[in-house]
């Protein structure tokens, strides 16, 4: 065990670094194709269906209960679906404009794989019991660059819909890019009461996700200031989180805020003349965004890795370790702090695919509408109410 | 009389949706956990109603003869013209045929063409070819989804006859009274 950190430590930063991105990719690339199978299942269930339950390897069949079992749930779709993006014949249309076209999925899953690096997974203490992040890059801009990176994925829905050149294609890269920019603004605002709130006057400022997480690691201290490091920040700031939640859905381009790809009205939007793996990068580029949207919001209103309210991470861990020291170890700690992390965001994916049946979709004019005439008053007006509560609160605190 | 709904004005939680989204998700999630209602085909088949238009078949008479005897309506009639019938004479050589007139040499049903309209079933004089309860039919060439004469009396099997013609023929046969 130590022969392995000592040569971990003694890599190259930059291998290093490597080595942890391509590790973090490679949980995401399958935690998206995961979520495309169980999008499929829920869809399947809240409609009254059993969803997929054919494919199957053919010597799968013989493995006695397991076999059928998992063909039952579906999880050879997965790999069916891999395979057929793989192999299908990747056409590439006539019309197009031919750099752009095939530029435009790679366009897509930059922002989708760079957001993570300044996305806190996990955290674990050291000997001093302070908290380390699990985190690519411990950046003080972190949200702003979660925000900086993540609006460049408009530029690939723009980049298909118009090298496309194809009227539907182009008519919801239209919509994907107006839509994109309008709730920008209200996302953004929506987060600006949060870091109100953990920026001390006087201290250094900070932008990053792990203190939004360290400010919301506190214990219960009776009626007091002090209790506001406990609670999460969907508790004392709802409307905020409800913005940010309902931005998250219209700048992922999820239902009911569907308008780049609405099927009805746009045959397939951006993506029309797509096919094989190209598509795919879409598809996988719009998980990716979930899953980093996801965890900003669980990071930013839900605890980040704190199981509950008042009950932080290192009081678990705390617990544990009466059962048996094992638990301290910082291996154990960034697992357990992982797997609530990962429990939260999952969840938000079931939540997406959950409204994904309940709401129908909007129309144009009435997206742009909650957009401009709803949110964006709504989150100015909460950044005001927040910004002269916490400046007469802030003196106490 | 013109029923006029009257559309309310939404009240101010309704305006929020936030109730009204999660409401609905109270719903979406029942759902979830509700048993499944689909039928999952290959293995579960539908109750077939009685007097169900299907695929066109032939059928024998109660003691297994032909009782198409390429008459050719239902080739004329068909309006799809997916019936190929080529006539021919019953052999000599079956004493239990003796009395059949005529039966059909081949008899192709092009399932590809056909549009189930009955007509083919309505104009058969003999009652010979009828509309069944076979719903599926599937193949993966055109020459499978051709019927011919020995798939199509698979497929339509022998139907209680009230009629016994042949045998009255052959009764009016012995006793000298031949029409």
């Amino acid at each position: 065990m130590t022969a392995i950190v000592e040569f971990w430590n003694n890599l190259h930063p930059l291998l290093q670094g490597v080595i942890k991105g391509l590790a973090v990719i490679g949980v995401m690339f399958p935690i998206g194709g995961a979520c495309s199978l169980v999008e499929r299942k829920v869809s399947a269930a809240i409609q009254g269906r059993p969803g997929p339950n054919r494919a199957m390897p053919f010597w799968f069949a013989w493995v006695p209960v397991i076999g059928p079992f998992l063909q039952r749930l579906g999880v050879f779709h997965l790999m069916a679906d891999g395979a057929k993006m793989f192999f299908k014949e990747d056409s590439l249309p006539g019309h197009v404009n031919k750099f752009y076209f095939l530029l435009a999925p790679v366009v897509a899953m930059i922002p989708a794989l760079t957001t993570v690096t300044v996305v806190p997974f996990g955290a674990y203490f050291d000997e001093a019991g302070r908290m380390i992040p699990l985190v690519l890059a411990n950046l003080d801009v972190g949200i702003l660059a979660v925000f900086a990176i993540g609006s460049l994925g408009v530029y690939s829905l723009i980049l298909a819909g118009w090298a496309s050149n194809s009227k539907y294609p182009f008519l919801g890269g239209i919509r994907a890019s107006a839509q994109l920019i309008s709730y920008e603004l209200s996302m953004t605002l929506a987060v600006v009461p949060v870091f109100l709130m953990i920026n001390v006057p006087g201290g250094s400022g900070t932008l990053s996700l792990t203190d939004v997480v360290g400010f919301q690691s506190g214990t219960w201290q009776g009626l007091t200031m002090a209790s506001l490091h406990g609670t999460w920040f969907i508790m004392t700031m709802p409307l905020a989180a409800i913005i940010f939640l309902v931005a998250l859905f219209a700048e992922t381009n999820r239902l009911p805020f569907d308008m780049a790809e609405g099927e009805a009205d746009l045959v397939g939007g951006f993506h029309t003349e797509y096919g094989a793996m190209k598509w795919g990068l879409f598809f996988v580029a719009e998980y990716s965004h979930m899953l980093i949207g996801s965890g900003v919001f669980t990071l930013l209103f839900l605890g980040g890795w704190n199981p509950l309210p008042f009950v932080p991470l290192a009081s678990v861990v705390g617990w544990l370790a009466h059962l048996s020291p094992l638990f301290q170890h910082p291996l154990a700690v960034g697992l357990l702090s992982i797997g609530i992390f990962l429990a939260k965001v999952l969840f938000f994916m079931f939540l997406f695919m959950w409204v994904r049946w309940t709401v129908p979709r909007f129309r144009y004019d009435q997206v742009m509408k909650l957009g401009w005439q709803k949110l964006l008053p709504l989150a100015i007006g909460n950044l005001i109410f927040y910004a002269v509560l916490i400046a007469l609160l802030q003196p106490k605190l | 009389m013109p029923y006029v709904v009257e559309r309310k004005p939404l009240t101010l939680l309704e305006r929020v949706y936030i109730p009204q989204i999660l409401a609905g998700l109270r719903v979406t999630l029942k759902h979830l956990f509700a048993p499944n209602v689909t039928m999952e085909y290959p293995e579960q088949r539908p109750p077939i109603p009685a007097g169900y238009r299907g695929v066109p078949t032939l059928v024998k008479d109660p003691n297994g003869r032909e009782k198409c005897v390429s008459c050719q309506l239902c080739e004329f009639v068909c309006p799809p013209k997916a019936i190929r019938i080529t006539p021919g004479e019953v052999p000599a050589d079956q004493p239990d045929r003796a009395h059949v007139e005529k039966a059909p040499q081949a008899f192709d049903i092009d399932m590809l063409r056909c549009i189930y309209c009955g007509l083919c079933q309505e104009v058969c004089p003999e009652e010979a070819i009828f509309l069944q309860n076979q719903f599926s039919m599937t193949g993966y060439t055109r020459a499978e989804m051709v019927n011919d004469k020995a798939r199509l009396y698979e497929l339509g099997g022998t139907l209680p006859d009230q009629h016994f013609k042949w045998d009255k023929k052959k009764d009016a046969a012995e006793h000298g009274n031949a029409h």
